[in-house]
């Protein structure tokens, strides 16, 4: 309707600096709204490979990991100030009560634990477990194996452990897909720990199985991701918070509109609650009272789950 | 009326009529209504429609980072785009319109990047040619023409070309002048394209001398800006100029062609002065001892 023959050709001669020319828009498939909770469509159309989606695009399942991958490397330097300017530094609350809550660190008569914290390339997770296993349990032995997609992000963490004077042997980074995580042996993890990281996984059952399979039985698996926000008026200003302002903030701040656009989809597109909680019991894990606590009116969630014993 | 326009017409003979009839000012919006939660398809590759709150953030929020941190080139671009709409990049599509030159140039839309444009082939050019200044200003500026952003956020696909045009014309304009980079020759630069131009972004970047040291702000206030803006008036439309077919003609004869005056060389004023400074200080040491 809009769309002149002409204008298509209009900004396509020019080599495109950002990350605009992976991140663009497929417009007309996937911008109306009703297509938001429906599963993604099941096979591309041209081919028989099966597809997923990538915010609200819709993209082959063999590209979307690398496609996120090219969005944390974009945003890897600057991860810590979008953070705080997009949720207004309430991020480090939420990061340290589900520290809190999980307690890590060796417990009196036991043993000292082994923590896996997936898709936590800046340690920001990582380093908390630490500081919290050695002040509230008097424990040095804890171990955080921190394991990401995306080796700029896990450059970012073993730098910031070398700056904060953290052990090597206490802490350690390791090139990791969510979904197999292929050099952790099975039943070897106390706590596995995934923070504001499974909504970019692929193939989110996958990763849950995995997550099952490197726990040791009754070991403890927690999630904290966005969710969705439960009185409607809050929600609909939530949204609209994120679809104008964040993408504008990550413009002004971080000079990348798109990557901070593919964030808010990426969050209004994982399941409910009650749903991702219904998921971690399906791959085995036993879910912990209803499955999930919210933070925040909803806007965070902590999911946990226990690997049950044999 | 703004005063700069109405001494535009007062100068530029034959386009009186078109000027003083006001170019249509289509409403911010050519689309419904709409919300960022339901945006319309792009109109072209990259394209983000904005809601009018949306421009109006970013145009503030813009403003404010770039004058905190001038190399932010992305930001300024942004301010130039959230601003350009109503009428004024209107107004400069139309201007580009009247001219014989410039509709031939939004016909074949050429682009200026380090594909379309060949510097070794410019570098070969003689002494004194547009092409040759250009390649030579590069080169000493260090910098490349790759490194304009795209422009994203105008509605209507032609005036974007038009902003995207002026964007990638801004080094032609640097090496027309031989004003350089720095911060100092940017705002003089800025001041020249407003007079010429009328795009509010290059008028809202002659705030930011507040940013320069004060005898660079005094240089800029007594010498520069009156130059910008007596030639930016006096000169024909720059964005009317072909340059691809211009790479080989002499410099100074396109100057009088436009209408315009060098302004004095600013990296030489301040070479001098900075020699001057050292002299006066190495004698004042030798006068200590």
């Amino acid at each position: 309707m809009f769309a002149h023959p002409l204008s298509r050709r209009l900004l396509s001669a020019a080599p495109s600096k950002h990350l605009r020319s992976v991140v663009t828009r497929v417009a007309v498939l996937n911008s109306t709204p009703t297509s938001l909770n429906s599963p993604p469509p099941q096979n591309d159309q041209l081919s028989s490979e099966p597809v997923t989606h990538f915010g609200f695009q819709t993209v082959k399942e063999s590209l979307k990991a690398t496609r996120v991958a090219e969005v944390f490397s974009s945003v890897a330097s600057s991860y810590d100030t979008m953070n705080d300017v997009m949720s207004f530094g309430i991020h480090r609350l939420w990061k340290d009560h589900f520290v809190r809550s999980l307690n890590p660190g060796r417990r009196p008569g036991g043993r000292p634990m082994s923590i896996l914290d997936v898709a936590g390339g800046t340690g920001d997770i990582a380093f908390r477990m630490l500081d919290h296993s050695e002040k509230a349990n008097g424990d040095r032995g804890t171990t955080v194996l921190c394991a990401d997609i995306n080796a700029d992000m896990l450059r970012e963490g073993e730098k910031r452990a070398i700056q904060n004077g953290y052990d090597s042997n206490r802490i350690s980074f390791c090139l990791e897909n969510a979904e197999t995580l292929d050099s952790i042996p099975d039943n070897s993890i106390d706590l596995y720990t995934i923070s504001f990281g499974i909504r970019n996984v692929t193939r989110i059952p996958m990763a849950l199985r995995s997550a099952h399979r490197v726990l040791k039985p009754g070991g403890v698996f927690a999630c904290l991701e966005f969710s969705k926000v439960s009185p409607a008026f809050l929600d609909a200003i939530y949204q609209q918070y994120s679809f104008s302002v964040i993408p504008l903030m990550g413009q002004l701040v971080a000079g990348d509109r798109d990557s901070y656009q593919y964030l808010v989809e990426s969050i209004k597109r994982f399941p409910s609650q009650s749903e991702y909680a219904r998921m971690i019991r399906d791959a085995g894990l036993v879910n912990v009272g209803k499955g999930y606590e919210e933070l925040t009116f909803g806007v965070a969630s902590i999911w946990k789950g226990v690997k049950p014993l044999e | 009326m703004n005063p700069l326009v109405r001494r535009a017409i007062r100068r530029t003979g034959p386009q009186v009529k078109l000027l003083r009839e006001f170019p249509k000012v289509v409403s911010a919006s050519r689309f419904a209504p709409f919300t960022s939660l339901s945006r319309p398809p792009p109109n072209y590759e990259g394209h983000v429609p904005l809601t009018v709150p949306e421009r109006g953030l970013l145009a503030v929020g813009s403003a404010v980072m770039s004058l905190l941190n001038p190399r932010r080139g992305d930001l300024i671009a942004a301010l130039g785009e959230a601003t350009a709409t109503p009428y004024f990049i209107y107004r400069l599509r139309d201007a580009m319109l009247s001219s014989p030159t410039g509709r031939r140039i939004l016909k074949d839309r050429p682009r200026i990047n380090s594909t379309t444009v060949s510097l070794e082939r410019l570098r070969s050019l003689p002494d004194g040619t547009v092409g040759r200044e250009y390649a030579a200003w590069l080169d000493k500026e260090g910098v490349s023409p790759d490194t304009r952003s795209q422009v994203r956020y105008i509605d209507d696909p032609e005036c974007a070309y038009v902003m995207q045009r002026y964007r990638e014309c801004h080094d032609f304009y640097h090496a027309l002048t031989g004003l350089p980079i720095i911060v100092e020759g940017e705002i003089a630069l800025k001041a020249f394209e407003f007079a010429n131009t009328l795009i509010p972004m290059t008028g809202l970047s002659m705030f930011a001398v507040v940013r320069l040291k004060p005898e660079e702000r005094r240089r800029v206030l007594t010498t520069y800006f009156p130059w910008a803006i007596r030639n930016g008036l006096q000169a024909k439309e720059v964005i009317n100029i072909y340059w691809e077919e211009e790479l080989e003609t002499d410099v100074k004869e396109l100057r009088n062609r436009i209408g315009l005056e060098r302004p004095p060389d600013l990296r030489k004023i301040r070479a001098e002065l900075r020699a001057r400074r050292r002299a006066e200080e190495a004698a004042r040491e030798s006068a200590g001892h």
